[in-house]
């Protein structure tokens, strides 16, 4: 196994059982190590990967295929995909299995509002690391604000929101 | 309801469906899958199934496909209703990124893709506060969001650390405020 397919396994296998609060939480993680620690691409360039990841259909982790697609080709694309999810899948089917002797345990209600305050300064985390590697301009910090005010007041698909991002881009305005 | 009646190729291609529906956000198609049209699951056990997959870490929907597969089919079951959430984003993800890396330097590309990043990086804060006004009228949730928020997005600490650190501390107060 060459080099990089070795760092993007074990990074992501790591990263799956820290994963708490789905993919969204452990950007941050993945910035750092794709673009601070590997050098594996630019700071706009992991924007960009991101922003397909959001606007292709499916489960709101394919970032974690693009990082590898860019570090190592579709070998890597695939073995980073792989090691994100398999750690995670054990544990979740270890205790799918076990799960009518957790349903009543008190310790599920404390360990859920535990992590939760942790999730949302993650994501947080995020959303701040993105803004810091997509926008450049005055335009293109009001659009991710408008975004956020979009989002939180009208419910609206992100979808249009994306198509207009695309359109403005174009048009040279962001 | 006899757990027998989900097949392996139902499950399949019932998460095949989900992965492809869903953008930006897949669990309320699972949702409206599993329970409403096809009745694999009653509300509050689809409800009790979704919040242990959140409480676990990875990403939700990708547990949502293991618990759901093996409560009907065991190791087998998981495999499946896996393959048929992954197997189609991935090799869509694949293609859309290869086109990228080939053409992504021209132009208007790179000017579309300034305005899609900057729209991507809003919907990420927007969800951040949407889960974050769960945590009203708890100010040390409060403060441990604002730590997680300074140590990932500020300082930039590898994210063990924080993790590590912040949990134990958070489960500790937690348990005794309950």
């Amino acid at each position: 196994m060459s080099p990089v397919l070795g760092d993007l396994v074990r990074h992501f296998a790591l990263l799956s059982l820290l994963a708490f609060g789905g993919a969204n939480a452990v950007v941050p993680e993945m910035h750092r190590t794709a673009v601070d620690v590997h050098g594996w691409m630019s700071s706009a360039e992991f924007a960009d990967l991101f922003a397909l990841a959001q606007a292709a259909p499916g489960p709101n982790m394919m970032i974690v295929t693009l990082i590898g697609l860019r570090a190592a080709g579709v070998s890597g694309a695939l073995l980073a995909t792989a090691a994100v999810c398999l750690p995670s899948c054990l544990l979740t089917f270890a205790v799918a299995r076990a799960m009518d002797r957790f349903r009543s345990n008190p310790w599920r209600a404390v360990l859920q509002t535990a992590l939760a305050p942790i999730t949302v300064g993650l994501v947080l985390g995020t959303g701040w690391v993105l803004t810091r590697a997509a926008d450049h301009s005055i335009p293109a910090y009001l659009l991710t604000a408008g975004t956020v005010v979009w989002l939180l007041t009208l419910r609206l698909s992100p979808l249009w929101l994306i198509a207009g991002g695309a359109a403005l881009g174009l048009a040279g305005l962001v | 309801m006899t757990p027998a009646r989900v097949t392996l190729a139902m499950l399949f291609f019932g998460f095949l469906r989900v992965a492809l529906s869903g953008f930006g956000g897949v669990m309320p198609w699972a949702r409206r899958l599993m329970v409403e049209r096809q009745h694999w699951l009653s509300e509050a056990e689809f409800a009790d199934l979704l919040a242990l997959c959140q409480l676990l870490p990875g990403p939700n929907i990708v547990n949502v496909s293991i618990a759901v597969g093996a409560r009907f089919h065991g190791v087998t079951g998981a495999v499946v209703a896996f393959a048929g959430l992954m197997i189609a984003p991935t090799l869509l993800v694949v293609a859309l990124g290869t086109l990228y890396l080939e053409l992504g330097h021209l132009a208007p590309l790179r000017r579309a893709f300034g305005g899609v990043a900057a729209v991507a990086a809003g919907m990420v804060i927007a969800m951040a506060l949407r889960i974050g006004v769960l945590l009203h009228g708890r100010p040390w949730a409060i403060g441990i969001a604002v730590l997680a928020f300074v140590g990932a997005g500020l300082l930039r600490w590898p994210l063990g650390w924080i993790v590590l650190g912040l949990a134990p501390l958070s489960i500790l107060i937690a348990a005794r405020t309950r």
